[in-house]
């Protein structure tokens, strides 16, 4: 102790008065923060294990226990506030890089916050959701230059393949072995009922789930696990995965401890062996690779599926997605700097990349100005809270909004960002069969499709107050949003005009 | 307060067509009354018309009007012209002095002939030359502004009420195969000659009541191709949408129509004619960006017909009617009973739902 004690961050309340002694919380911490004392007959705590999971306090039958931040802090100091100090504790300790999970929390600028919607006053009619249809299918993929006809004058109908979607949000990339089984049957699941898809991650697609394949999206990313023929023609579109906003520039290492049973045999890796997923494509050092893979593993697939490639919101990202534009893809998917992980170094995932607010806006108006907006579809993640942000999106010029924290809420995550530990008492992010089995995938896709059925509703409200009866018409319509609080040069990059102008 | 161009203007508006389809010529003088009943519909800040087969002596010459500030204005653009065509007539357009209509520009009309060699040299087909040399002048020629643009058409417009600016613009005089008529409720315009509308581009004129919703999506889709949305209003993106549909993509009138105002999806899905709804489903997807929402009644007007469509959710009014060879379109009932009382089967088009009519081959 002594130098290397740092003061536990949480504290566990527990009304005595309350506590009936069940020994629910202590069977549901599997951070074993919980025990009974036998000596006195009490329940004691031992909060330097607590991640604030809040599973103790959910699942306590008499509302006995909360968690709370703890009061015991360092001399105020505004410029070492008392994270930044404790971080250099651990490092001093440990010698190691911070390791961190999900979004970045730090308080940086949130754009959708600062963006208010318009709606039809007098000189044109809002319109009732439940009283006009109102639209809200999409479809992403490539859509040709030129009309063409046959020699009896009939339009040419063939497109090249596209991904339909009931409204615009998909679920986005979360590896088995990131996640648990139960996660993805939920995710896979629901992606069904819905008629949208969800994202396999780089881990593979256990065998279970190929009869999801027409909502599923393949990934391939730089460590290529579970990747085979078979695998590309299972999905209803190909994701190569270039970056990660949590973590541009950066691979992934999911520990060979994690790499058992079925994970093992999913992203075809021994078991025990550390699944490293490199920083670059070792085949991709430059724009004309990816267009090789591109055409390569539409080769595979005989060109039935559109080509999506995802890459991280860095400072250059309009002349990067031009470039992707150009390579062949079909989709474009931009993850913004807070995007969630579950596992990343802290300093990168806090510290590198830029708002994904900003990234959409400057790549919609590069592939417009470069005449090419037409020709790939635009996908953006990396923090869509709610349904106003995913309008905000689409009239900032996105076709479709990838979510993956607001998806893992709804299983039950309540945001410990932890994950790293793969002690996920919720069931998500763990392999420990006794944890994995808390999340029911039944009550998972049930409240998946619940979620997704309130923001289409919440969607279609605001689109009929704009008196806007299709989210085509909603696309890239800026002039349905204006900028609070906001710089000039803001305001310029997002293309939008103050409130009051 | 901004002037035209800088900020979007909402506006609501009276519309009015009239078409021969044997191609008999009509005066402008039964469209320009046709506008009194519906007097309420406009605000006195915009009027216009345009009338088709007006000028069959220069049939094969583009019809330049013109808007200029000023006689500097007026000498430097005609240099500018003077480059790329041969003008083969130049004249101010007639007007009236009337007290409902003031503060008038130099109003001016060219008849021209792009030069040959000059087309050679840019590679470029007549009618887009046109409409690169129209955009360069209005959005690079501070003071000039071109108006229309067509072969055997010519729009007039102004500001004040539209039954004034007939008479301002003496349309009497004028004898066409058919006419179309705006007149125009902005909320918020100073009131500017070149806001008026019809909107024009080559032969394609719109008149157009309605605010759309989808101006922003549209507007930006649009641009990629070359169009620049100076004027920032309803009817001069519906202008280009329609330009470039027809024109650049060559699509027919009717597939038109399925892109700007489609049929829902749930519609296209209980289509029985397989192919008629995988066009649907086809137009639907590559154009989805040049879906219109919102309310709109339109008349296009081209060389040999006009295509009245409403919104889809049909949100403005607008009737069509009939009476022998004639086919009438209008805001309202009682615009085509003041140019046909007798007229018939007076019918509101459903949402949608295209009306095309075609000047009989060879008569116009």
């Amino acid at each position: 102790m002594g130098v290397e004690f740092i003061y536990p961050e949480f504290e566990v309340i527990r009304n005595e008065n309350r506590c009936i002694a069940c020994r629910v919380c202590e069977r549901q911490c599997a951070n074993e923060v919980h025990f009974f004392n036998t000596e006195h007959s009490v329940m004691v705590s031992d909060e330097s294990k607590c991640v604030n999971c809040q599973r103790c306090v959910s699942l306590c039958p008499t509302r006995a226990l909360k968690i709370v931040k703890s009061d015991c802090t360092l001399r105020e100091n505004s410029n070492w506030e008392n994270d930044t100090i404790k971080e250099i504790y651990k490092q001093a300790n440990s010698g190691g890089v911070l390791l961190s999970s999900m979004g970045n929390p730090r308080p940086m600028p949130v754009y959708w916050d600062k963006i208010l919607i318009n709606a039809s006053q007098v000189t044109n009619p809002p319109l009732d959701p439940p009283r006009e249809p109102m639209e809200t299918r999409v479809f992403l993929g490539r859509k040709p230059e030129k009309i063409e006809r046959d020699e009896t004058d009939k339009l040419k109908c063939e497109i090249p393949p596209q991904i339909e979607l009931s409204m615009p949000v998909m679920f986005s990339a979360m590896s088995y072995g990131s996640i648990s089984y139960n996660a993805h049957a939920s995710l896979a699941r629901a992606a069904t009922e819905i008629g949208i898809l969800y994202n396999t991650g780089e881990g593979g697609l256990h065998e279970d789930f190929y009869r999801y394949g027409k909502n599923t999206v393949v990934q391939v990313a730089s460590g290529r696990f579970g990747v085979y023929k078979d695998y590309l023609e299972a999905g209803a579109a190909i994701e190569i995965k270039m970056g990660q906003g949590a973590k541009p520039g950066i691979g992934g290492h999911l520990p060979g401890a994690k790499i058992i049973g079925d994970v093992s045999k999913t992203r075809m890796i021994p078991e025990g062996s550390d699944a490293i997923s490199p920083a670059p494509h070792h085949d991709i050092y430059s724009i004309e690779d990816l267009r090789q893979l591109v055409f390569s593993l539409k080769e595979a697939t005989e060109y039935k599926k559109p080509i999506m490639v995802k890459v991280a919101a860095v400072h250059n990202i309009a002349a990067i997605a031009s470039g992707i534009a150009r390579s062949g893809a079909d989709i474009i998917a931009i993850d913004g700097f807070r995007g969630g992980t579950g596992a990343a170094p802290t300093r990168i995932r806090d510290n590198v990349g830029i708002p994904i607010e900003l990234a959409l806006a400057a790549v919609d108006q590069r592939l417009r100005d470069e005449g090419i907006r037409n020709n790939i579809s635009l996908v953006i993640g990396g923090s869509v809270r709610s349904s106003a942000d995913v309008v905000k999106a689409i009239a900032l010029g996105a076709d479709a909004c990838y979510i993956a924290t607001a998806a893992l809420l709804a299983l039950g995550c309540h945001l410990c960002r932890t994950c790293q530990s793969g002690k996920c008492n919720w069931g998500i992010a763990t392999q420990n069969p006794e944890l994995v089995k808390r999340l029911n995938p039944d009550i998972g896709s049930k409240r998946l499709v619940n979620l997704m059925n309130a923001w289409r509703h919440e969607i279609k409200e605001f689109m009929g107050g704009m008196g806007i009866n299709s989210i085509e018409a909603l696309r890239g319509n800026r002039l349905m949003l204006r900028g609070i609080g906001m710089t000039e040069k803001e305001l310029e990059i997002l293309g939008i005009s103050h409130a009051g102008e | 307060m901004k002037s035209e161009g800088q900020v979007r203007i909402p506006s609501g508006c009276a519309i009015a067509a009239v078409i021969s389809k044997e191609g008999n010529k009509m005066s402008g003088e039964m469209i320009t009354n046709a506008m009194k009943p519906m007097h309420d519909r406009s605000n006195g800040l915009g009027g216009g018309f345009a009338g088709y087969g007006i000028y069959p002596d220069y049939k094969d010459l583009y019809a330049l009007h013109m808007f200029f500030d000023e006689r500097a204005t007026r000498k430097n653009c005609e240099a500018f012209l003077k480059e790329r065509f041969e003008i083969v007539k130049s004249e101010i357009i007639p007007t009236r002095k009337i007290p409902s209509v003031t503060d008038e520009p130099i109003i001016w009309r060219y008849f021209v002939s792009p030069l040959k060699s000059v087309l050679a040299a840019l590679q470029l087909d007549e009618k887009e030359f046109m409409v690169r040399t129209v955009t360069k002048i209005n959005t690079e020629m501070k003071g000039a502004y071109v108006f229309s643009s067509g072969k055997n058409m010519g729009t007039f417009k102004a500001v004040g009420f539209p039954e004034d600016v007939g008479v301002f613009y003496r349309l009497e005089e004028y004898e066409g195969y058919s006419w179309t008529a705006h007149g125009r409720y902005p909320t918020n315009t100073p009131g500017w000659w070149g806001g008026a509308h019809p909107f024009t581009l080559l032969d394609y004129s719109v008149v157009h009541n309605g605010e759309i919703s989808s101006y922003d999506s549209n507007r930006r889709f649009i641009e990629m191709f070359g169009y620049k949305c100076t004027l920032q209003t309803d009817t001069e993106v519906i202008t280009y949408i329609m330009d470039y549909l027809l024109r650049v993509q060559k699509l027919t009138l009717g597939e038109t129509a399925s892109v700007i105002a489609a049929p829902f999806w749930s519609t296209i899905g209980t289509k029985k004619d397989e192919e008629d709804k995988k066009k649907h489903i086809f137009l639907r997807t590559v154009f989805s960006n040049l879906l219109i929402t919102g309310p709109f009644s339109i008349v296009l007007g081209f060389n040999g017909g006009i295509m009245a469509l409403n919104d889809r959710l049909k949100l403005r009014s607008m009737v069509v009617g009939e009476k022998n060879d004639k086919i009438f379109v209008a805001s309202e009932e009682a615009a085509i009973r003041t140019m046909e009382p007798d007229a018939e089967n007076i019918w509101a088009p459903a949402g949608g739902e295209p009306v095309i009519i075609h000047v009989k081959k060879g008569a116009y």
